[in-house]
């Protein structure tokens, strides 16, 4: 199935992009997607170190991703 | 959007006056209005500048989503919550909040709460520029 991940703040300079396309072929929750995208970028975050929204809504670990989410990592915020 | 409730996130300069006439109301006793500048150091270190990013569709989702639990929490009448994105210079404004309500305390809590959350909840994230390089802002919890 098809996920699109996208990177903001400190994490668009740690993996250099925006976006990532990817192709997974079994169910996954975010915990194990997270050790998908550590395996594919060096100096990529501890899970605890950002949050995670799935369709812009935030989601915890254990939530499954289904094809054709979109997938958001979510560094510390610093609005305001 | 429900029509006591206003929400922008723009690249433009904000509008102090818009968000107040905004929430103008004559069933209402007053206003509380939050202004936020951008400061010019960090630990002792010179800002020259910040930068504001966002992930603008979500963003919109939860500022709509704190001017609601305002209104549901307080007895407030309406609600401004308006960011800035983009590149800021010192003492230009990042953030303005307006609420107004029948009685003034209302007003000031539901205020407290929409900035409180916001810096918790909305992905918006700044960088920090100085002489000698930048920093993301709270980027180590």
């Amino acid at each position: 199935m098809h996920i699109k991940t996208l990177f903001f703040g400190i994490l668009k300079d740690i993996t250099n992009s925006n976006s990532l396309e990817l192709e997974i072929d079994k169910d996954i929750n975010i915990e194990q997607f997270v050790i998908v995208l550590q395996e594919k970028f060096k100096n990529f975050p501890n899970i605890d170190a950002f949050t995670v929204a799935v369709n812009e809504k935030y989601v915890e670990k254990d939530f499954v991703i289904k094809a054709n989410d979109i997938v958001a990592i979510i560094p510390p915020v610093s609005g305001g | 959007m429900k029509e006591n409730i206003s929400i922008v996130l723009t690249s433009e300069k904000l509008n102090l006056t818009t968000c107040n006439d905004f929430v103008q109301d004559h069933a209402s006793g007053g206003i509380a209005l939050f202004v936020g500048t951008v400061r010019n150091h960090t630990n002792g270190k010179e800002v020259k500048r910040l930068d504001f990013s966002t992930y603008e569709p979500m963003a919109i989702k939860e500022m709509y989503k704190i001017a609601e639990q305002a209104i549901e929490k307080f007895d407030i009448s309406k609600i401004a919550i308006h960011h800035a994105v983009g590149d800021l210079e010192i003492g230009e404004v990042p953030v303005i909040i307006s609420v107004s309500s029948a009685h003034r305390r209302a007003a000031f809590k539901a205020c407290q709460f929409a900035i409180d959350t916001l810096k918790e909840t909305v992905p918006i994230w700044k960088k920090e520029h100085f002489e000698d390089g930048e920093v993301w802002v709270n980027s180590h919890p």
